[in-house]
């Protein structure tokens, strides 16, 4: 067959550009990450990672995370069902509006949540008035965590289930199943895998969001500090090989939600063969 | 331009594609390439742009004229190509999809600005959409779109035009329109045309000579109506049309099978012919050479003929018979009337494949 | 047809054979008011609470524009950059086959899965002059940590992948017909990509690299490390919302913000509208 650019000589060229490319500016950092946090030995990475503060970061963070995730699967699932399966007024409108977290600054993001639920905001005060505390504590960092990950299944799950279309969950109201039996038997199988890959998106995201949460925070050491923000305090303290040891453990986790996305992209593909 | 191969083949990977096949066209013939699919009448084509690429074999050549094209690109051949979904440049209005070709020569070859628009508004005229310049693609209907696609082919003057599968994409209606504009504008025009099909309707009606094709081999090149009287062989024959099957026994010049019996000037052992449904008589009584009952099942009475579907204990599979309406008129056709099938013609292809002429008799009634 | 799907087409709620609407419905306006249309209440009651002048004080103060200018400045080049790069790599990763290409493929992701913090750092580390990349660009007199250039490259990181991923699947899509149709023509290689393939891509080309745009408008942590965040001269408009913050300056903070929301919404709609118009054009529709 032939395609335009397939001149051998052309394909080298760009081949090894690309290549090269890639390597200097994605894959250099990456090796880097672990390279700078491995630089005095695996004794003192060790010892960066069990630090008291350390393992009290690495705990909030996945706190955080463990409680982010569920929202974000309740919510994505529901609007995706909703936008998906019923045509009513408004539908356009929903949809883009869950895309906002997507356009909004982090930063940004952080402070209106810190404008209504800070001492100043309306909310706030009242909230202060009886006693709770959300900002500068755990739960502010949870809202605008759910706040910045909240698109991601949702995200996912529309343009499939737009494609596969309602055709199977009509067959089975037509076969007599309850709604709950329609969502488990029919559509939970054919979206399992696109549902894990927008969880484990939002479980990246919400381990790493920093700007957000660094406005919401507050920072205290040991308490509300998430695993970037520690990463950033020991930065800003000339710990290099501390902040990095905490960086690779974040790195950790996006290469495993890399390898995670490329071993269901192949599992898609497989079966489309098959198909 | 004629085009002359020699010893072209190809493979894709450890499967052949295409047998080493030789062709001549010769200049201003219009020829169809027959086959089903993967049968290698794409690849032939695709080669013969210079698309694909040829099996390097020693003497594997391809000429146009008496330009040897073996080994130029593409773009250096100079042949119109049709696609079959188009290939219409989705961005471009049919104005600049016409002009492309004019408009990409190199400088010093390159007509005037003038020059061009003037042919491609001839060109536009020709194909009858010379108002529809400034419109997308999108705005056309595939039979416009495919014309669009022809003038755009033929903008540079090409001495070789070819077509894959040009009106597969198209409904009946547009397809037979569009099909004889074809045949119309090869003729007046002037170059030689090679289109591929998997339509034998098309390609019998359209063509000065059909190439049949099966499985990467060429089985039979012919004008339409040598192909359908005289068929090289059994892939042929059964391509080309409907075909009964009738298996049987031959003892004493007479072929037996269950209750059917048919006068056969054969040799005693088992025996396989072929009937084209035409070629299938309906009486209310058995003749001298034939008895051969069998029930109607479905009747069918559209278009010029009437098909009428037969069966019978000793058929395996169902018998088609056409006639013509005064015959059904006469006979009194309905579901469930029991019948005599009259063979007047039947064919037989004893080894398969060996390209040998096949037999073809008339009874005698 | 059963009985049981005949009484729903009867039932209360004619229209929808499905179930779940009003579950579906609730939760989803309930999350979205709660957590996203709430929220916004809070910045425009800190700004209502701001007069006309004052708000146009606040977001034209000296200090304020001239983060706007490096954040533009610095985001338009490493949209630049991106496009023409994203470009390579979307093409080298349909068109050709070479060992390596799956982990290529992957490696695309890296910047949205890596936290912005952890690439701050890293490119921040790489590129200080006694970083790897430092030690080897200085000498030729090309400082990248603590200038705009470090921080259009830790846009540029990040927002590499919305190039890839919009431009990838559209030139997976482009039937090979295309390349065909423009070499049967007699058009270079050149020619072809330039009329021919360029002009298919080029509305997933622009939407990506508007993305990219916008997210690097709007980035943070990827880029202060780098920054060096030298007031008026590589101070981006995110961090500027930050540092009102920490002066408690909750209303200059607010006034900032509301420019930079605005500035992306707007951009994203006009990327909307603009793709629609184009996509109309290819697909159908007439005009």
């Amino acid at each position: 067959m032939q395609r335009i650019g397939d001149a051998p000589a052309v394909r080298r060229l760009l081949i090894t550009a690309a290549v090269l490319l890639a390597a200097l500016f994605l894959l250099l950092p990456l090796v880097a990450i672990f390279a700078q946090a491995f630089a005095r030995g695996v004794d003192v990475f060790w010892a960066n990672i069990t630090n008291t503060y350390t393992l009290a970061a690495i705990q909030l963070t996945l706190v955080i995370a463990v409680l982010t995730i569920p929202v974000c699967l309740v919510f994505g699932v529901a609007l995706a069902w909703l936008v998906t399966r019923f045509r009513f007024p408004g539908r356009r409108i929903l949809q883009t509006l869950i895309d906002i977290p997507f356009a909004v600054s982090p930063v940004v993001a952080g402070l209106v949540y810190l404008l209504l639920y800070g001492r100043t905001g309306w909310l706030g005060s009242w909230l202060d008035g009886h006693d709770i505390q959300l900002m500068f504590a755990w739960p502010g960092i949870l809202m605008v965590t759910i706040f910045v990950t909240c698109p991601f299944v949702a995200r996912e799950l529309i343009p499939l289930m737009q494609a596969q279309g309602s055709r199977e969950e009509e067959a089975a109201v037509t076969l007599g199943a309850p709604g709950w039996t329609i969502f488990r038997r029919v559509t939970l199988p054919n979206i399992r895998w696109a549902l894990l890959y927008g969880v484990i998106l939002t479980n990246a995201r919400a381990v790493g969001e920093f700007g957000a949460v660094s406005v919401v925070s507050g920072a205290i050491r040991g308490q509300t500090n998430t695993l970037p923000l520690h990463l950033e305090q020991l930065y800003q303290d000339y710990n290099t090989v501390g902040a990095f040891a905490s960086a690779s453990l974040l790195a950790l986790i996006a290469l495993l939600t890399l390898v995670a996305k490329a071993s269901l992209e192949w599992r898609a593909a497989r079966r489309e063969d098959h198909a | 331009m004629s085009i002359r191969l020699h010893a072209i083949g190809k493979h894709f990977g450890k499967t052949q594609a295409l047998e080493p096949v030789d062709l001549d066209i010769a200049e201003g013939e219009l020829v169809g390439l027959l086959g089903p699919s993967g049968s290698g009448k794409t690849t032939l084509l695709r080669i013969i742009a210079g698309l694909e690429t040829a099996d390097r074999e020693p003497g594997g050549r391809i000429l146009f004229g008496e330009r040897d094209v073996t080994h130029l690109h593409v773009r250096d051949r100079r042949i119109g190509f049709v696609f079959q979904h188009y290939a219409l440049f989705r961005h471009m209005t049919v104005f600049d999809n016409v002009a492309f070709g004019l408009t990409v020569m190199p400088r010093k070859q390159r007509p005037s600005s003038g020059e061009i628009r003037s042919r491609v508004h001839r060109l536009l005229e020709m194909v009858k959409l010379e108002h529809m310049a400034q419109r997308y693609p999108a705005q056309l209907s595939g039979g416009q779109q495919q014309r669009v696609s022809l003038a755009r082919a033929l903008a540079l003057r090409p001495d070789v035009l070819l077509l894959d599968e040009p009106f597969g994409a198209l409904d009946a209606k547009v397809r037979q329109e569009l099909r004889r504009w074809l045949r119309h504008l090869h003729d007046e025009l002037n170059f030689t045309s090679l289109f591929v099909t998997h339509d034998q309707e098309e390609a019998l009606e359209l063509s000065d000579r059909v190439v049949v094709m099966s499985d990467g081999r060429i089985e039979q090149i012919d004008t339409p109506d040598v192909l359908y009287r005289r068929p090289a062989n059994r892939f042929v024959f059964e391509f080309l049309g409907d075909v009964n099957h009738l298996e049987g026994s031959v003892r004493n010049g007479v072929l037996t099978c269950g209750d059917a019996r048919l006068a056969v000037d054969l040799a005693d052992g088992p025996e396989e012919l072929l009937l084209r449904p035409h070629e299938v008589e309906l009486a209310e009584k058995p003749a001298a050479h034939a008895h051969m009952p069998v029930t109607v099942t479905a009747i069918s009475p559209v278009g010029a003929e009437v098909r009428v579907e037969l069966a019978a204990d000793w058929l395996g599979e169902p018998w088609l018979a056409t006639i013509r309406h005064a015959d059904y008129e006469r006979l009194a056709l309905a579901r469930g009337v029991r019948l005599y099938a009259l063979p007047r013609h039947w064919h037989r292809f004893p080894a398969e494949r060996d390209h040998q002429p096949s037999k073809t008799v008339a009874t005698t009634s | 047809m059963s009985t049981r799907s005949f009484a729903i087409g009867l039932g209360s709620t004619p229209k929808r054979v499905l179930p779940g609407f009003g579950l579906s419905l609730g939760i989803s306006l309930t999350f979205v008011s709660l957590m996203l249309l709430l929220p916004m209440t809070g910045l425009f009651g800190q700004l209502a609470g701001l007069s006309l002048a004052e708000y146009w004080t606040i977001i034209t103060n000296d200090r304020v524009v001239a983060s706007y200018v490096v954040t533009i400045g610095a985001a338009a080049v490493a949209a630049i950059v991106n496009a023409a790069f994203g470009l390579l790599l979307a093409w080298v990763l349909v068109r050709y086959e070479f060992p390596g290409k799956r982990l290529l493929d992957a490696l695309m992701d890296l910047p949205f899965a890596l936290p912005t913090a952890v690439a701050g750092i890293t490119l921040a580390t790489l590129y200080a002059s006694n970083g790897w990349m430092g030690r080897l660009l200085e000498p030729l007199g090309l400082q990248v940590a603590y200038t705009w250039v470090g921080i259009a490259l830790a846009m540029a990181f990040t927002s590499i992948p919305f190039v890839v991923r919009t431009v990838q699947p559209v030139l997976e899509d482009m039937p090979h017909e295309m390349d065909e149709a423009a070499l049967t023509l007699g058009a270079s290689d050149i020619t072809g990509f330039r009329r021919v393939i360029l002009p298919h891509l080029w509305p997933a080309l622009v939407t990506g690299t508007g993305l990219a745009f916008v997210r690097s408008l709007g980035e943070f942590g990827a880029i202060i490390f780098i920054a060096g965040n030298m007031p008026y001269e590589t101070e981006i408009t995110a961090l500027m919302i930050f540092v009102r913050l920490q002066e408690y300056d909750y209303a200059g903070a607010s006034a900032i913000a509301s420019v930079v929301l605005f500035a992306s919404l707007a951009l994203l709609l006009v990327i909307n509208i603009w793709q629609g118009r184009f996509i109309k054009r290819l697909h159908g529709g007439h005009g």
